[in-house]
């Protein structure tokens, strides 16, 4: 499979919402091996990375499940080609990095990847829309089953599968879900729910900046022992966890929705008036906003039908994703004017919903807009 | 305030993660975060640096034991205070005993219980066992419990006879396959 139409097919988590979609963004599981007795790739000279590389590269890509695979060395691919598959999740930032000796192979669906030679000789990711852990890290064991028949795995019954890092070792599991948690920030609750979450050895995280506000309100939960607990086990304790989490995130929306819509609403107009008419955004500013549409639609404030468009330019107006579409390199500040040029010409392609500029609508229809409790239950 | 990683810039951007109750800070400078990958919420990468820094921390304390080095790949003890990585995969009959503490800080536990290549399934479960009750034979003769001790060790005896206790070993699922299954293994003194 060539680039050109990898690009073309948007990966399967961004066509589908998974469960629990209006909140949980995709779940995703990785898992470090290494060959035994082969330098790790950071201690490794490049002729022994670059031998290995070869060696697991076509073993990756000959396994069944990986299907019509997209294939390449790292050095092979351009600097903003390499960009878009870190802003796609297919590979790390560091291992964008990389150069001669290291590679990347995935499904043509993109819920498979395979990095050779980042830290680890392997590194293999399972990325599924919304709530599925167990979905996503059944899926990735049975491709690491398949590749330990043709891979030397380095094994120690002690420490379980050795990795260069210690933070790694034993299952070399870590297992995520990107979570959208606007309804907890804006009424301040988010500090009260990572505290007691990560009182249960798991890790919340979100991009810091004054306070407590996360870049777009996305925080991570994912697990942080490896080491002495069961593979079913860490991904059983984090969906329990999430489940527990998006309860709060739904009671939020409700409880703002009743006891603040004037604040709701403004946050979400002022964010559309911001992407509707800006001519020069940054990456952060417009991920915030979105973020802001986003929640209006969930709380179905704004038409459901703008999910998709919004969903999709969380991607498009990313930087490598953007110079793609310009079809070459582009200065910091042309990035921020063609990604406002993207978003009012999107936006302005959606009809106008009526909620910007009917004042009434604030209070009288925020009790209609409601969903009966019993079907937030069922969910 | 200087970065955590290059310890040389002006750290810029602050990191927070709480776990287990415990705050871990990471200041990096914009080349540093931006290298690693930590300002796109959405990568592990965030993850696996907070987790090295604090393991990096840690480290003063962990392989205090006299330098060593690994025969298979030349990796050295003060190559790990450096890195905080590992060389080889051998590297851990090395330097393994001098993990304990760090793995201890960092983990749930010191020994792993989860997924076993098809190849090794056996022989792990068998050393799995044999090692708790090594533990349980530590605190019986502490406890001066003579006859528990004794019943103990007798059973590890036998277990040890039975099964391959065998540490550290790799099998691919080719080499498995090839392995009789009652294999006489070596036996284990105590
Ligand atoms: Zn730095
Ligand atoms: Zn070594």
């Amino acid at each position: 499979m060539k680039f050109a139409s990898l690009l073309k097919q948007p990966a399967d988590w961004m066509e589908v919402t998974g469960p629990h979609g209006d909140i949980v963004i995709t779940s995703r599981v990785r898992l470090a091996r290494n060959v035994d007795g082969v330098p790790f790739p950071g201690w490794a000279r490049t002729e022994d990375r670059v031998a290995i590389l070869e060696d697991l590269k076509a073993k990756v890509e000959s396994l069944e499940m990986m299907g019509d695979a997209f294939s390449e060395e790292l050095s092979k691919l351009t600097p903003i080609r390499k960009q878009v598959l870190v802003e796609r999740h297919l590979i790390s930032r560091e291992h964008a990095a990389k150069g001669a000796g290291s590679g990347a192979v995935m499904n043509s669906g993109q819920t498979l990847s395979v990095m050779i030679n980042e830290e680890d000789h392997l590194r293999m990711q399972a990325i599924f829309p919304g709530l599925d852990l167990k979905g996503a890290f059944d899926a990735l064991d049975a491709l690491d089953t398949e590749l330990e028949k043709e891979v030397n795995y380095a094994f120690e019954s002690r420490f379980g599968f050795l990795t260069a890092c210690p933070t790694n070792l034993g299952t070399g599991m870590r297992a995520s879900a990107m979570l959208h948690l606007p309804g907890l920030v804006l009424s301040d609750q988010i500090n009260q729910v990572v505290q007691a979450v990560n009182k249960i050895g798991l890790a919340v995280r979100g991009l810091y900046g004054e306070g407590t506000e996360a870049l777009a309100n996305l925080f991570q939960v994912s697990n942080q022992h490896t080491l002495g607990e069961k593979e079913g086990e860490i991904i059983a304790r984090l969906e329990k966890v999430i489940l527990q989490i998006i309860n709060h995130e739904r009671n939020a929306r409700q409880k703002l929705r009743e006891e603040n819509p004037a604040k709701v609403m403004d946050h979400i107009g002022r964010a559309y008036a911001t992407l509707r008419f800006s001519h020069i955004i940054e990456s952060k500013e417009a991920l915030n906003h979105l973020s802001m549409l986003r929640l209006g639609i969930d709380m179905e404030l704004l038409p459901k039908k703008w999910a998709m468009c919004v969903d999709s330019l969380l991607m498009e107006i990313q930087p490598a994703h953007l110079q793609i579409r310009a079809k070459g390199k582009l200065s910091a500040i042309e990035r921020d004017t063609l990604r406002a040029e993207i978003l009012r010409d999107q936006l302005k392609s959606l009809p106008e919903p009526d909620i910007f500029t009917k004042d009434e609508q604030v209070s009288s229809e925020g009790e209609d807009l409601q969903p009966p409790e019993s079907e937030l239950d069922d969910e | 305030m200087n970065c955590d990683v290059c310890k040389s810039n002006e750290a810029t951007v602050f990191l927070t993660q709480i776990v287990q109750g415990q705050m871990q800070k990471a200041n990096l400078c914009e080349e540093c975060a931006g290298n690693k990958g930590v300002t796109d919420p959405t990568g592990f990468a965030l993850a696996d640096l907070l987790a090295g820094i604090v393991a990096e921390q840690r480290q003063e304390s962990a392989l205090v034991s006299k330098e060593k080095e690994c025969p298979s790949c030349g990796f050295t003890q003060a190559d790990f205070k450096k890195a905080g990585r590992l060389g080889c995969s051998h590297c851990f009959q090395v330097f393994g005993t001098g993990l304990e503490s760090l793995l201890k800080a960092m983990h749930k536990g010191t020994r792993h219980v989860g997924k076993v290549p098809s190849g090794v399934a056996k022989a792990h479960e068998t050393t799995g066992q044999v090692a708790e009750m090594r533990a349980q034979l530590d605190s019986a003769i502490r406890e001066e419990r003579y006859e528990d001790a004794a019943a103990l060790r007798d059973k590890i005896q036998k277990m040890s006879e039975r099964g391959s206790t065998t540490e550290s070993r790799a099998v691919s699922g080719a080499k498995a396959n090839s392995l009789p299954t009652d294999e006489k293994p070596e036996s284990e003194a105590l």
